[in-house]
């Protein structure tokens, strides 16, 4: 395992959620589950952070607000939608006001279903993000040194 | 071993030249280690005191190598010029310590280092990072006074301001006389080492807590490797502070290392127990007890000490 796993800093996003899967995300890291153990904090910075955490169906307002908080984070980073409504939009999908899921607006790396999501579901879900994290670097550094050739 | 010795005898021509070089090379190597396994002690007993397991011990030091993975953003060009002043300042006003250089020349570089910090802060133009770069400057204001009057009595009770000469004094016969003269200076430091360590409630500019309301403060607009260096100058900071304390105590390196052990936890125990100060109510504890401790220290040292 190498650092980049071993420490990730998570940013949550909530793009309107009901605060359902919210709450489930905070009740992570409290003692009863204390993500910190694998070394995971919870940074409320973009520029720190290395997993975004996404909650809630994503609409016109809140669509620009998670673009931007995508883009400020530097690479490699991951994106974690959160609860049925992340995921796909769930029971608000059909709304004229909501756009789907958070993949309609970034690139969602994994999907975690739940209405709200289960604290075990979330810890799972970020460890399978860690994977892609890793292959990320891989790919970026190989990226980097095909370029400088 | 003699070998080495003699080989490097040659290349610093003395023993007193050798011994500067061991004691800059021993801070510069082993001060980021110790400073990380603090900063890494600091979370597992934090972790406990919160009915937590905790991350490992070492955890700080995972943090930084990833961070020396990531990408970093800047945003100002003279954002990261300004962080390697920061880390550099803080390495010297460091090193000057341990080699034993003046110790008035050590408070104003590492007071330097901190407008550095507050410089980087400023170049870049966002809100958090400006009210982080604020509190800083306020967080030097409320310090800095405490430092030139610990200087103060030093050079008042060991008749010098050179450490080497301040470390001869706390070896000889009446070392304990630093600490039996200078109490209430002693505890003043200690006082405003909670705002050096950036421990909560003092923690206004930058925490490692996730306190929220104005992001990161300081370090908000940092990534990458540049938050690295942040953190590891902060471990540097932490160890020159620590050995200010071990100068206090000298006359009994036992004692000496058993307090500077128990202050750490101490301070992590308040950074558990209390929350963030408002600046203001910082700012006037902190020259409250600079007046208390360290004014009434010196004008008592006034008429107790021998006229020259």
């Amino acid at each position: 395992m190498s650092s980049l796993s071993r420490s990730p800093w998570v940013l949550h996003y909530n793009a309107t959620s009901c605060n359902g899967c919210d709450i489930e995300v905070l009740a992570s890291l409290t003692p009863m589950y204390d993500v910190e153990r694998f070394g995971i904090l919870n940074t409320g910075n973009p520029k720190h952070a290395d997993i975004l955490l996404v909650t809630g169906s994503v609409n016109e307002k809140s669509a620009p607000v998670l673009k931007t908080l995508y883009d400020q984070m530097p690479e490699p980073k991951v994106v974690v939608a959160l609860g049925i409504c992340a995921s796909s939009g769930g029971i608000f999908a059909e709304c004229y006001n909501v756009n789907g899921g958070a993949d309609k607006v970034i690139p969602v790396d994994v999907y975690v279903p739940g209405c709200a999501v289960r604290p075990e579901a979330i810890i799972d879900g970020v460890v399978q993000a860690l994977g892609i994290l890793e292959a990320k670097y891989k790919n970026r550094r190989r990226g980097a040194v095909s370029c400088a050739r | 071993m003699n070998q080495l010795k003699e080989l490097l005898l040659v290349i610093f021509q003395n023993e007193n030249n050798l011994c500067i070089f061991l004691r800059l090379a021993g801070y510069l190597i082993f001060a980021p280690i110790v400073g990380g396994l603090l900063a890494g002690i600091d979370r597992k007993i934090s972790a406990w005191m919160q009915g937590r397991v905790g991350p490992p011990i070492l955890q700080p030091f995972y943090d930084v190598f990833k961070l020396f993975k990531k990408e970093y953003i800047v945003v100002n060009p003279f954002q990261n010029l300004y962080i390697i002043l920061f880390f550099i300042s803080v390495c010297l006003s460091g090193s000057l310590f341990f080699v034993g250089a003046n110790f008035l020349l050590i408070v104003f570089v590492l007071t330097l280092a901190g407008v550095f910090f507050t410089l980087a802060g400023f170049s870049i133009n966002s809100p958090y990072s400006h009210i982080g770069a604020e509190r800083e400057l306020i967080q030097m204001m409320a310090y800095d006074p405490m430092l030139i009057i610990l200087a103060v009595g030093l050079y008042l009770v060991a008749g010098s301001f050179d450490v080497n000469e301040i470390l001869a004094y706390g070896l000889s016969d009446n070392g304990y006389k630093l600490l039996l003269l200078l109490p209430a200076i002693f505890i003043g430091y200690i006082f405003i080492l909670t705002i050096k360590f950036r421990k909560s409630p003092f923690d206004i500019s930058v925490s490692h807590h996730a306190h929220q309301e104005i992001v990161r403060g300081l370090t908000t607009e940092f990534s990458g490797k540049y938050l690295a260096v942040i953190e590891i100058t902060h471990w540097y900071e932490n160890v020159l502070l620590l050995g200010i304390v071990y100068l206090f105590l000298s006359f009994n390196p036992v004692l000496a290392i058993v307090i500077c052990v128990s202050l750490w936890l101490i301070e992590i125990f308040i950074d558990n127990v209390y929350a963030r100060f408002k600046w203001q109510l910082m700012f006037k504890t902190t020259w409250l007890v600079t007046a208390i401790t360290g004014i009434t220290n010196i004008v008592i040292l006034y008429y107790i000490l021998p006229k020259k």
